[in-house]
């Protein structure tokens, strides 16, 4: 008996999002890591070699760290979270949702005062800043971004707070601040160290030495989940061997 | 409405932003539409196309190109940069311009639907009577097309209001200048402050629910009346 084609296209099609949406995380030796967008690039890299090193696979789901953070806490399946500041993981060790003692440090972000040009010829300094003969400055919202409030407290450091405050426009997170700045819509820009890294630009600008903000310390850390536990520990510590701490140095970042 | 301690800046921004936005929008969707429900040329389906792309678009994407479009190194930003002294982006006037260009669909569609329902009949009257083209169209088809006209600046308006993603692009955030209703609840939920987002974005809500109950009930007694 043949059934109407309809019908049939209508079942495969069934049988097909069945097939698509069954969990990835089924398979064995599997570590679905959480990561900051900001450091999603990197990460990639890492897992590549991660992945070469040992017998395990890595998923990256990058996004925001305030909304991964969010999604963790309603018990979205990740096993390691690469949060761009500090505050967020000690949060979930504290709800439960991590796993206490596993904290660590695998990045220091530094910021670059940056005017947009890719060829690193324009001399930039704190003198710039206080010249204000610029319109636009861009930070990241120092109330949503890490990377703002450091970009805040620079300005502190300098003085320049009040002086600039007409001049300041807001990215949402540090990769919008870079739009800004490198669109020609904002003049001037703090940004981070890794982007112009990533741009093929990483000596440009000025790069804001780390006294003039409190680290900008990111953290990652281990999530309480019963699969897939030993390669997300395996992970977390492959980002300590000396391996990881190259790459991520070379990406524009710190190591502790 | 008992604000509490909430800003009340962004709520005039954002209202002053969907007056000068709608506003506009007349002047320039009115005249679209009307060749739009008229023409027989070939690139009518491109022009309508064009008219309806931030319907599908995600703001982001939008946000995206008139980041582009209206950076000072751009020929729009740097006209405007010499006309006015000012950047386009991080401006009021740049959140009116690139909100015209997501909402215009809004004030499109409905008079587009008014002027074909309207028809050639009338308007050929008129003309054989005398009545210049401009005439016609103000003295025949607006009147006939009043209902289409007030649901089109509703529409308009009310979709401002909500309107996210483009203005975090293009805007800036600028408290007091750029930094829009949605935006501030925004800011609230991120940083964790619930009871001030809670008091804007119910006021949002229970005013956006109000105009589309006000529009629906208002168009189904025109459409009683026709049929």
């Amino acid at each position: 008996m043949t059934r109407p084609p309809g019908k049939r296209r209508f079942a495969t099609w069934l049988i097909f999002c069945a097939l698509a949406s069954s969990p990835a995380q089924a398979l064995a030796d599997e570590v679905v890591v959480a990561v900051a967008s900001n450091f999603a690039s990197i990460a990639e890299a890492l897992a590549d070699r991660f992945e070469a090193e040992s017998d395990h696979a890595v998923n990256l789901v990058a996004g925001s760290t305030g909304k991964l953070y969010a999604q963790i806490l309603r018990g979205a399946p990740f096993d390691v979270f690469l949060a761009a500041d500090a505050l967020r993981p000690r949060r979930l060790v504290s709800e439960g949702r991590a796993v206490e003692g596993s904290r660590r440090v695998y990045a220091l972000g530094r910021l670059r005062l940056w005017s947009g040009d890719t060829d690193g010829v324009a001399a930039l300094g704190p003198e710039r800043l206080a010249s204000g003969d610029f319109r636009h400055l861009a930070i990241a919202n120092p109330a949503l971004a890490p990377y703002g409030a450091a970009a805040h407290q620079v300005l502190q450091t300098l003085a320049l707070e009040e002086r600039l405050e007409g001049r300041l426009v807001f990215g949402e997170n540090i990769g919008q601040t870079y739009a800004l700045v490198a669109s020609g819509n904002a003049e001037l820009g703090l940004v981070a160290a890794s982007q112009l890294v990533e741009a093929g630009a990483s000596s440009a600008g000025w790069l804001v030495p780390r006294s003039h903000h409190a680290p900008i310390r990111q953290e990652g850390v281990l999530l309480s989940r019963e699969e897939g536990l030993e390669a997300a520990h395996a992970f977390l510590s492959f980002l300590a061997s000396d391996d990881a701490r190259r790459l991520i140095e070379a990406a524009g970042y710190e190591v502790p | 409405m008992s604000l509490g301690a909430v800003d009340p800046t962004p709520i005039w921004i954002t209202l002053q932003l969907a007056t000068c936005t709608t506003a506009l929008l007349f002047l320039v969707g009115t005249p679209i539409a009307w060749w739009l429900a008229r023409t027989r040329s070939r690139i009518r389906p491109v022009v309508e196309a064009v008219t309806s792309l931030p319907l599908v678009l995600p703001p982001t994407v939008l946000g995206f190109y008139l980041l582009i479009l209206m950076s000072p190194d751009a020929p729009l930003g740097r006209f405007w940069l010499t006309l006015t002294g000012d950047t386009l982006t991080f401006s009021f006037s740049g959140l009116v311009f690139a909100s015209m260009l997501y909402s215009l669909p809004f004030m499109v569609q409905p008079l587009v639907a008014a002027f074909e329902g309207v028809g050639r009949g009338p308007i050929e009257a008129a003309a054989s009577l005398g009545a210049p083209p401009f005439d016609a169209f103000l003295r025949v088809a607006v009147p006939l097309s009043k209902r289409s006209f007030l649901t089109a600046g509703v529409l308009t308006f009310s979709h401002t209001l909500g309107e996210f993603g483009v203005v975090l692009m293009v805007g800036g955030n600028i408290p007091g200048a750029t930094r829009v209703l949605s935006i501030a609840i925004y800011d609230h939920v991120e940083t964790l402050r619930y009871a001030e987002a809670h008091t804007l974005a119910a006021g949002l809500l229970v005013f956006s629910f109000a105009v589309l109950v006000l529009v629906y009930a208002f168009d189904r007694r025109a459409r009683v009346r026709v049929g």
